[in-house]
């Protein structure tokens, strides 16, 4: 099995221990341990709802540090749609990449403008697609959907449409134009994508789908901020830059995809709750006649990201006025055709699918095990109080028919054990030996 | 020496938002048991049909659900007004629910046809005034 990487991890001296993140947590991911938040890596989807709900801070997301840059001789920023809805007052897409160039890199290359070209790809091969499957398509863009899927809904993944992103194709095309441009080998090109999420920091550094990475690093939106910020502030003349269209920049909030692709039936959910429920009906063939489903795990799309800066409402607002800006200018623009090939632009594999439910492979085993597990449960308190540092108590029965728990570890459980011990301790007082009491004889 | 797991769910009448929990409940249960793919897909889309048939028609009831280690029972119980013409719902399109459900989406007349085509065994019996008893069996080898 491959070795599972993810970019949502705990800076132990922040954390508390307290129970947030293990009741937000959607695949109940997290434990508290020795005082500490633990996460059982095979069961996080690096969605980022322990990042939002930490009230110390203690998760943070992994990115590259910007230092990474000096190791390349020419560097190439690859922003991500939601990007473009994080500075006040812009109206004008190339003040925010004359604003990259500026704080350090040679050129950038708009995701998207690859994601012009992905939805044009996805508009042509749907009806194929979709002939040989029962339900909606589901889109692949949001790689916290691929991973929920692949542990939850190993049978959806059938319906998931196995292409590249955005991100990924512009970092193909963006190396490549380097390459002519400059006449440097491919090695000595930085392709760095600005992120607003970790789940997309984690797929590019472990691909899903490909085997080799196409990025040098990744920066978060918050870190790059701080540089950036005043670089935007200082633009009075921008470069002109900016080819791709809002058809590609409406990809940053929840929605724009599916418009992309001049889809009629589709369907957009986002939030990550929200996606469970959907998944679910998906699953009882309540959707059969919908055709394409755009999903997020962020509320409102990317630009609901956990590493973006602005509140998800304000940048929606700010990219859709842009989009009134720009009208239906560039829309049409796409990636130079020699990266539109089927070869690049379809998956390699299919990720592995691994349910996290699965109690046992042998059946009478898994059957034993729930029974047993079903039976404790019936003997715990079911306030989920999380005290134990699982996020239910049905969790904890889980924890303890694996193994991982003691049934001392639910602090009602211990009271009635000491209660018990208690008693008997007061009869063993009471208790006189023979020398001291009348024996009948 | 077979071992049986036995869930009982009771399904409220008209209780739209609640209706398809009983067949999470069971999906979820199914997967912790490493049943097949197209297994779970069968015994899932049966269940939920046949809860919502309770929410619609059968004024609710009860679920009960006896897993094996290689089929599922699922047996679903009313106490609504029964079907006087057996032959005749089962066929696709023929569904006499109210107009208000329908702009629910529900009502197409699929719901009984499509749980006999996931089940490999299906018994339906019914008494005018008395109710309805549906007996779906899915096995994991077919």
């Amino acid at each position: 099995m491959e070795s599972i990487s993810h970019s949502v991890t705990l800076d132990a001296d922040k954390c508390k221990g307290c129970i947030n993140c293990i009741k937000r947590c959607p695949t109940e991911a997290i434990r508290v341990r020795n005082g500490k938040a633990v996460i059982m890596s095979d069961h996080c989807i690096d969605c980022g709802e322990c990042i939002r709900i930490c009230p110390n801070h203690a998760k943070k997301a992994i990115s590259d540090p910007i230092s990474i840059m000096k190791n390349f001789k020419y560097k190439i920023a690859l922003p991500a749609p939601s990007l473009y809805g994080q500075f006040r007052g812009n109206r004008d897409a190339n003040v925010i990449l004359t604003a990259l160039i500026n704080i350090g890199f040679d050129d950038i290359y708009e995701v998207a403008l690859a994601a012009q070209s992905v939805s044009d790809y996805t508009t042509e091969i749907l009806p194929g697609a979709r002939a040989l499957l029962h339900g909606p398509l589901i889109s692949s863009a949001c790689p916290v959907i691929v991973k929920l899927i692949s542990i939850r809904y190993p049978e959806l993944m059938d319906n998931v449409l196995k292409i590249i992103t955005p991100a990924e194709l512009a970092a193909i095309a963006a190396r490549a134009k380097a390459v002519e441009e400059t006449g440097l080998k491919p090695e000595e090109i930085g392709v760095f994508f600005i992120s607003p999420c970790p789940a997309k920091i984690t797929a590019l550094k472990h691909r899903i789908g490909y085997n080799e990475p196409v990025v040098d690093g990744i920066f978060s939106f918050s870190e790059l901020y701080k540089s950036l910020l005043p670089a935007v502030a200082k633009i009075n003349e921008p470069k002109d830059l900016s080819k791709a269209g809002i058809r590609g920049i409406e990809w940053s909030y929840s929605g724009g995809e599916g418009s992309a692709i001049g889809e009629n039936l589709f369907v957009a959910v986002d939030g990550i709750d929200n996606v469970i429920r959907v998944l679910d009906e998906i699953e009882n063939d309540k959707l059969s006649n919908v055709r394409f489903i755009e999903l997020n795990a962020c509320p409102g799309g990317c630009v609901g990201g956990c590493l973006a800066v602005e509140n998800p409402f304000v940048a929606r607002a700010r990219i859709q006025r842009l989009g009134i800006t720009m009208g239906d200018k560039k829309c049409n623009n796409t990636v130079d055709s020699k990266f539109l090939e089927p070869k690049i632009l379809n998956w390699e594999k299919t990720p592995e699918c691994h349910s996290i439910l699965s109690l046992d492979s042998d059946r009478g085993t898994a059957m034993r095990k729930l029974a047993d597990i079903e039976a404790l449960y019936e003997t715990l308190p079911s306030i989920d109080c999380g005290s134990c540092g699982a996020p239910s108590c049905h969790a904890l029965a889980e924890d303890i028919i694996k193994g991982t728990a003691l049934e001392s570890d639910c602090v009602f459980k211990l009271r009635e054990r000491m209660g018990t011990l208690f008693h008997e301790m007061a009869e063993l007082q009471e208790y006189m030996p023979p020398p001291f009491r009348e024996v009948k004889q | 020496m077979s071992q049986v797991l036995t869930q009982k769910y009771v399904v409220g009448a008209d209780d739209f938002a609640a209706a398809g929990a009983a067949s999470a409940a069971v999906k979820k249960t199914l997967k912790q048991l490493n049943f097949p793919v197209d297994f779970i897909r069968r015994a899932s889309i049966a269940m939920y049909e046949g809860e919502i048939n309770m929410v619609i028609h059968g004024g609710g009831g009860v679920a009960s659900v006896e897993i094996y280690e290689d089929c599922v029972k699922i047996i679903l119980t009313d106490k609504g007004p029964g079907i006087p013409d057996i032959e005749q719902a089962m066929q696709e399109g023929y569904s006499t629910a109210t107009d208000s459900i329908r702009e629910l989406g529900f009502g197409a007349g699929m719901g009984l046809p499509n749980i006999k085509k996931q089940s490999d065994d299906f018994e339906i019996t019914s008494e005018v005034d008395k109710g309805t008893t549906l007996i779906i069996t899915i096995n994991s080898n077919s």
